[in-house]
């Protein structure tokens, strides 16, 4: 059971939450500037590391926001966990 | 239920002392196969078998069938929804069927039938459409009333005392398991007679290319050349291919399972269920044999979140009440590769020489002869076979799907 600590709430179970995978996947500015290949890409293809990975997270059983989760996936360890960006801001 | 007193070697099938030996690496070879899983010795031995190539190496990283190919729990069955995923499954399973003829060795594989529950209406419906489109395939597909569950399986709870009763069940009569080790050392002991080297504790750490194509890899036993490589690294091949700038589809997840101590047959059937969400059977030595679906987050560490064996540990017990009384024996996790549409992608890559098999995430064992059968004809061809055209990457740009979610969530 993975300890995450929500940004709102505090540190709670995993149960509490759910994984919405790689964080800072923006949607396209322009979609139709993009060929079958780049489009397939963005719906398809994320970051699947062997180390750390940020993740965006929903407390879906407290607070119901979503927050940034940095983890290790090799070791499990939840390394940090921040509010999301506000717009314009760097992940 | 009886806790069964016999040796755990009781109906065991004798082998002979040695069947293998773990090679050294050569310097070069014609081609390298990545993972010395179910996948990677099966491609290796029809590469040997049907296309002539024996200069032929698989490279295991650990040990073999010390990843997901010893972890599973062994369902083999071919009822998926799709004419794409029917084809290429049952393909597997008539393979499965003559594997012990064509390998020589005994790999326990029992018909013991497998049960998919219902347990809503719309599971209902799901479950009735399944087994026309199967039956349209020419795959073996039954819709059993509860009744009829219950006299398949008796331990399973049809009453309606149950939060969700079992409203019925798909029933594919020649589905079932096998004994996953005893299937490894068998494409093990072929390889050997056929003279392929199995190189067990030598990591592939890099591939190297030269002007577009593969010349060769890095290992941690040394380079060796080779113009061909076949990756069947399940749910480390992200790792490899991502440095070479092609990222793949696929998201790495811990998949767990868990058996009880031995008990005298009391599950004569493969039972699983997507709602209340677990799936049992008994294993040839006579342990329940637990699973459900993988954790939510990505995972590398071959350990999942304790919870998730808690909920398939209470869902087994509300369809078998019988099984309040059984212990947890062990439990443990491989690490799968999960695609958007949970079928896999068998391919050769914008990389001349490299070919991927990937993507089988929870349900790969069952595909083991045929992964290895279709990845061996695109790795020997350079194009895909029949039966795996509609498993290549271009699907994730062309939107030809194959959207197995359905047949491949909790049930593998
Ligand atoms: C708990 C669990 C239950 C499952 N239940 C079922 C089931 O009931 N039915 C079913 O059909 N499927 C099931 N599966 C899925 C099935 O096990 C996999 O789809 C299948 O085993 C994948 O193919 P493989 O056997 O070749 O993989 P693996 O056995 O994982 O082989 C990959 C090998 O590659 C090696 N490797 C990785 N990276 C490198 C490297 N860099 N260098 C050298 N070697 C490397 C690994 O060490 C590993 O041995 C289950 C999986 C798990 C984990
Ligand atoms: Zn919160």
């Amino acid at each position: 059971m993975l300890l995450i600590e929500c940004p709102w709430c505090g540190p709670r179970d995993e149960i509490e939450f759910v994984c919405g995978g790689q964080a800072g996947v923006s949607y396209p500015p322009d979609p139709f500037a993009l060929d079958d290949d780049e489009w397939g890409h963005y719906l398809f293809v994320r970051d699947n590391p062997a180390g750390p990975l940020a993740e965006q997270w929903c407390h879906t059983a407290g607070c119901r926001s979503w927050f940034i989760v940095e983890r290790d996936t090799l070791t499990q360890h939840v390394l940090a966990t921040r509010k999301l960006p506000e717009a314009g801001e760097e992940l | 239920m009886g806790t069964r007193n016999a040796s755990a070697g009781d109906g065991m099938p004798q082998l002979a002392d040695r069947l293998w030996r773990s090679a050294e690496p050569a310097a070069s070879y014609d081609a390298v196969i990545v993972g010395a899983g179910g996948h990677g010795l099966a491609a290796a031995y029809y590469l040997a078998t049907e296309h002539g190539i024996r200069n032929l190496a698989v490279l295991e990283h650990g040990w073999l069938a010390g990843g997901n190919m010893a972890r599973n729990t062994a369902i083999i069955r071919s009822n998926y929804l799709l004419e794409a995923s029917a084809a290429l499954y049952e393909h597997a399973l008539q393979l499965w069927e003559r594997m012990e003829d064509d390998l020589g060795q005994p790999v326990l594989f029992d018909q013991r039938g497998v049960l998919n529950l219902a347990h809503t209406l719309q599971e209902v419906r799901d479950g009735v459409r399944r087994v026309e489109a199967n039956r349209l395939s020419g795959i073996d597909a039954d819709w059993l009333t509860p009744d009829e569950v219950a006299d398949v399986c008796p331990v399973v709870d049809v009453s309606d005392r149950l939060r969700y009763p079992v409203l019925g069940a798909t029933y594919q009569p020649r589905a079932g398991i096998a004994k996953h080790d005893l299937v490894a050392w068998a494409y093990a002991k072929r390889l050997y007679d056929l003279g392929v080297d199995l190189i067990e504790g030598c990591e592939v750490t890099g591939i190297e290319t030269a002007g577009g194509r593969v010349s060769g890899i890095a290992t941690t036993r040394g380079r060796i050349a080779t113009g061909t490589v076949g990756l069947a690294a399940a749910g480390r091949t992200s790792v490899l291919t991502e440095p070479l700038g092609l990222a793949l589809p696929l998201q790495s997840h811990p998949l767990q399972a868990l058996v009880s101590e031995l008990f005298e047959p009391v599950h004569p059937t493969v039972v699983m269920s997507n709602a209340v969400h677990v799936y049992v059977s008994q294993a040839h030595k006579g342990e329940l044999v637990l699973g459900a679906g993988v954790d939510g987050y990505n995972g590398y560490a071959q350990r999942g979140s304790f919870h998730v064996i808690e909920e398939q540990l209470a869902a087994a017990i509300e369809l078998f009440p019988a099984f309040a009384g059984a212990h947890v024996l062990r439990t443990w996790a491989g690490v799968v590769d999960i695609t958007p549409d949970a079928s896999p992608i068998i391919d050769s890559t914008p990389i001349d020489g490299l070919f991927v098999n990937c993507g089988w995430g929870t349900g790969g064992f069952k595909a083991t002869p045929a992964a290895g059968r279709l990845f061996a004809h695109t790795i020997a061809t350079g194009s895909p076979h029949e039966l795996s055209r509609p498993y290549v990457l271009d699907r994730f740009a062309s939107g030809a799907l194959i959207d197995e979610h359905g047949a491949a969530a909790v049930a593998h």
